[in-house]
């Protein structure tokens, strides 16, 4: 999919520029727009840190963070599925297809049913665990003399399918208001998210973008299959293995504070190639400023379309992204 | 095929054992004799009420289900020639899900009879739209491609179900225990309602054997012997939303069985799928009435559902298929 943008005619700076700018504008929507509308002058003011108390309270500790972490979540999932399917070769991998969300979901929702005293501060961090444990299973159990693509899907797929069992078991063990918010969490929601949920996330993808960018050429190489990459010099094992840590440690943290959002991980990158072609160090800055933004909106939707329903942004992710990713199925099908 | 006939003999006398165990142990273990008693001379104690109406059913789902599954997964491995073919990954659950979940939201209630009408039908769009995106385009249908499209479509699906589960508590409240994939708590009349479509899909599928035997050597050599492969196929679909729709009708999503089985009755028999088929009925059978068995003692306090029992031990299968495959 090669097209007049990727073939470098139009600059990187300029699609990356363009993005930002576009999500700037979904941000400001998303503090103007909701239940309670705030005028765009004082908004500005709100965020300048010198608005009237009323606009300020929701500004600075609802909506703003909340964007915010949406943002964050969408980059995070974006840049893992960019490097997934560097590393799978596979244009349909994806952080849920590694069993990544089921892993998270079923730590996240044995806590919350298990232990009702369980702190919400602390969910997060059992999320990331869990979503490390299934990444570390899926690895593993696919290791047999290295490690084949294919089996790392099909392993992916046992261990998410496995533990979904196990989280639909748990819903019948809680009381039904356990299970909704236990639903509501698997379904990807930044509900109610703030600064308290946007600081931990921050330092991870601070840290893991610049990883990412810094081994994009050694992703690339990647691409050219394993034998032509041993041939390049790559170590492929340890190559291989600092990525996935990488795209594991960055779902994990999204997935950590926004649940479990299908189909950005998908998306994002695909995209992206579309606007920057498929270089690693042009994909990557690219599908993690369109990851964000994509979850922006869709979070953006999700509050203002059924107002006062609140439909999670990841419901309204999949419902776009399955036809989406039907269609790649189809444009790719005799691959 | 004498032994194989033998085979046969063992299986069902096995299948009558455990579903002799299944009646007589649980929480409250009711004497064999007083069990028979119970169905022979009624005299409405609690033992023989239990024994009627809970246990009894119980059992007959067990093994009926079971078998089910385990065919629709042998006849869908046959077909598509894809050892990881099952009903879990056509996505017929997820679609059976949905099918209950819409109605269930929208006139805030569904009776048992209706509830399996629309599970026959999520499961068989389902079903029928993975196999049509599975087998786009060249390569037909790769594991890999089944895979990534079952996936795709069952995402799509549980998220619907769960955003129509968010919206609605009371749907939530239904849902979640049908989500678990229980045997326990299904009306005997429900299950008298779906056995006419059961037997009429194990008796398609016993009766096609040769046609999904000659199917399963390839599409080339089976139109070479002269077989009408649209034809067998098309079939071959009805019996499968006939054995998995009913299954998921009326015991929920119940994974695994029809991914593994059809592994376990190959390694037996070999693979003519004359006789692989009826293997994976009794070998079903035979493991959902343990597993449903052994989800009475697992947890002593509270009966874990059999769902659970098989996704624990179909998980690991599925990762040394896996690992022995790829």
């Amino acid at each position: 999919m090669e097209t007049r943008f990727a073939q470098g005619k139009v600059s990187l700076l300029l699609v990356l520029s363009i993005l930002t700018a576009l999500s700037a504008i979904v941000l400001f929507f998303q503090i103007i727009l909701g239940d309670f509308p705030i005028p765009a002058a004082d908004a500005l003011q709100a965020l300048a840190g010198n608005g009237s108390e009323r606009y300020d309270l929701v500004v600075n500790r609802f909506r703003f963070p909340r964007a915010l972490v949406a943002f964050l979540a969408g980059a995070g999932l974006a840049l893992s599925g960019t490097i997934l399917q560097g590393i799978t070769r596979n244009p349909l991998a994806s952080p849920g297809v590694l069993g990544l969300n089921s892993g998270a979901a079923l730590v996240a929702v044995s806590c919350m049913v298990l232990f009702p005293n369980f702190p919400v501060g602390a969910l997060p961090f059992a999320a990331f665990a869990g979503a490390c444990l299934a990444a570390t299973l899926s690895y593993f159990l696919a290791w047999k003399r290295g490690l084949s693509p294919v089996r790392l899907v099909l392993v992916g797929v046992g261990i998410a399918a496995s533990a979904g069992a196990f989280v639909s078991f748990l819903l019948t063990f809680s009381d039904l208001a356990q299970a909704k918010r236990a639903v509501i969490w698997m379904s990807g929601s930044v509900y109610g998210r703030s600064w308290e949920h946007f600081w931990p996330m921050l330092p991870w993808l601070a840290a893991l973008v610049p990883i990412a960018l810094l081994m994009a050429r050694k992703l690339d190489v990647l691409q050219l299959g394993d034998s032509l990459a041993v041939g390049l010099g790559t170590r492929l094992e340890r190559v291989r293995g600092g990525l996935l840590l990488a795209a594991v440690a960055s779902a994990g943290a999204a997935v950590a504070m926004a649940g479990t959002i299908g189909f950005v991980g998908l998306m994002a990158p695909h995209l992206s190639r579309f606007l920057v072609g498929s270089r690693s160090l042009r994909l990557i800055p690219t599908a993690v400023l369109t990851g964000g933004l994509l979850v922006m909106l869709a979070d953006l939707l999700g509050r203002t379309l059924a107002a006062p329903l609140e439909i999670p942004c990841g419901i309204l992710i999949a419902v776009i992204g399955a036809p989406y990713m039907i269609y790649l199925l189809f444009k790719k099908r005799n691959h | 095929m004498g032994i194989r006939l033998a085979g046969i003999a063992l299986g069902l006398v096995l299948v009558a054992l455990c579903l002799c165990a299944s009646i007589v142990y649980g929480k409250q273990a009711i004497p064999a004799v007083e069990a028979y008693r119970s169905l022979f001379e009624f005299d409405g104690s609690r033992e023989h009420l239990i024994v009627r109406t809970v246990r009894v059913p119980r059992a007959l789902i067990a093994m009926s289900v079971g078998a089910c599954l385990a065919m629709a997964g042998a006849v869908m491995q046959a077909v598509t020639r894809n050892p990881l073919a099952g009903p879990e990954l056509f996505g017929v659950n997820q679609g059976a899900a949905f099918a209950i979940v819409v109605p269930l939201y929208a006139f805030g209630h569904v009776s048992a009879s209706g509830s399996v009408a629309y599970a026959y039908l999520g499961a068989g769009v389902a079903g029928a739209v993975v196999y049509l995106l599975g087998i786009m385009g060249t390569g037909g249908l790769t594991p890999l491609k089944l895979v990534l499209a079952g996936s795709t479509i069952n995402l799509l699906l549980g998220a619907l179900t769960q955003g129509l589960l968010v919206l609605d508590e009371q749907s939530l409240d239904t849902m979640r225990f049908w989500l678990a994939g229980s045997l326990t708590g299904r009306s005997s009349a429900a299950y008298a309602r779906v056995l006419p479509f059961m037997l009429a899909g194990i008796a398609l599928t016993l009766a096609m054997s040769r046609h999904i035997h000659t199917l399963s050597l390839g599409e080339d050599t089976a139109r070479g012997l002269g077989l009408r492969t649209g034809r067998v196929k098309g079939t071959s679909l009805i019996a499968v939303v006939l054995l998995a729709g009913s299954s998921v009708a009326i015991a929920g999503p119940i994974g695994f069985v029809g991914l593994a089985i059809p592994h376990v009755a190959r390694y037996v028999v070999g693979t003519d799928y004359r006789w692989v088929l009826p293997y994976s009925a009794i070998m079903g059978a035979l493991l959902l009435l343990l597993a449903d068995i052994a989800a009475r003692f697992v947890v002593p306090s509270q009966e874990i559902s059999a769902g659970v029992v098989t996704a624990m031990l179909g998980a690991p299968f599925l990762i040394y298929l896996a690992q022995r495959r790829a």
